[in-house]
């Protein structure tokens, strides 16, 4: 029994699945962020085994600049989630609801 | 039958880490869920011939961004565990069942055949060296790659404009 890339897509898929689950169920502000770099990371597999079933080497290419922008993200993200900390002392994204009106 | 095993142990790993990431109410155990998670990608980086791919995902993701949030998760605070308690009744509910629907809608498109116009590229498999991934990184998507110098130039000093708000200024709370 040989794994196919379709192997990897779907476990890629399953990934991205719980990234979202964690999304939608957690309100720790970092867990959800952490959500997000996993469902990132399953989207990178993805290009990754597509690249190789088609023989091509631009889905790693784009596996690099989604890995540069995540980076970006992550710095950006953390610092806001400090200066939101730092003002309110809560990492709950429930009790950050300022712009309710 | 190598790929085999290792695929099994290894994707039995990245859902065991992916699903303590959302369970536990540590955060702390959700970071080391999450770089399980990321360490097992890594290898499937390899076994799909990303060498480079994937030591760049250890380097990066396994060492830096989970050093950074470890940081903030210290610096904010770990003591306060997230209760399970939900102010909203049929919010979870509901994101169960967006949840299984997402599933759901994954496996169905994932079963179907999709036409993309990509057919498979003749030549030697790719093995995604340093040589190989730099070659087409540098002559067909340089415009690109020099963007992305300039937006983690912007991060940086967003990231440090961050940095400075002081609480003093309005503090409305």
């Amino acid at each position: 029994m040989t794994v196919t890339p379709g192997w990897y897509m779907a476990l890629a898929a399953v990934l991205f699945v719980i990234g979202a689950s964690g999304i939608l169920l957690r309100r720790n502000a970092l867990v959800m962020f952490m959500s997000v770099e996993l469902m990132l990371n399953a989207v990178n597999l993805t290009f990754v085994a597509a690249g190789r079933e088609l023989n091509v080497i631009d889905g790693q290419i784009s596996v690099l600049f989604v890995m540069v922008v995540a980076a970006a993200e992550v710095v950006v993200g953390l610092a806001i989630i400090v200066a939101v900390f730092r003002r309110r002392k809560t990492a709950s994204v429930d009790e950050l609801a300022g712009l309710r009106g | 039958m190598v790929e085999l095993v290792l695929f099994v142990v290894f994707a039995a790993a990245a859902l065991f880490g992916a699903v303590t990431m959302v369970w536990a109410r540590n955060p702390v155990y959700s970071a080391m869920g999450l770089m399980l998670s990321m360490f097992s990608v890594a290898v499937f980086y390899v076994s799909n011939g990303a060498h480079f791919i994937a030591a760049v995902q250890v380097i990066i993701y396994a060492g830096a961004v989970m050093t950074l949030f470890l940081f903030v998760i210290m610096l904010i605070g770990v003591d306060k565990a997230e209760t399970r308690t939900e102010n909203l009744p049929l919010q979870r509910p509901a994101a169960l069942g967006l949840i299984a629907l997402f599933g759901a809608g994954v496996v169905v498109a994932g079963r179907s055949a999709w036409v993309t116009g990509r057919t498979v590229s003749p030549g030697s498999p790719i093995d995604g060296s340093i040589e190989e991934v730099g070659g087409e990184l540098f002559n067909n998507w340089l415009l690109p790659f020099e963007i992305t110098a300039l937006l983690l130039i912007i991060a940086a000093a967003g990231a440090i404009a961050l940095a400075f708000f002081r609480d003093d200024e309005e503090g409305d709370a």
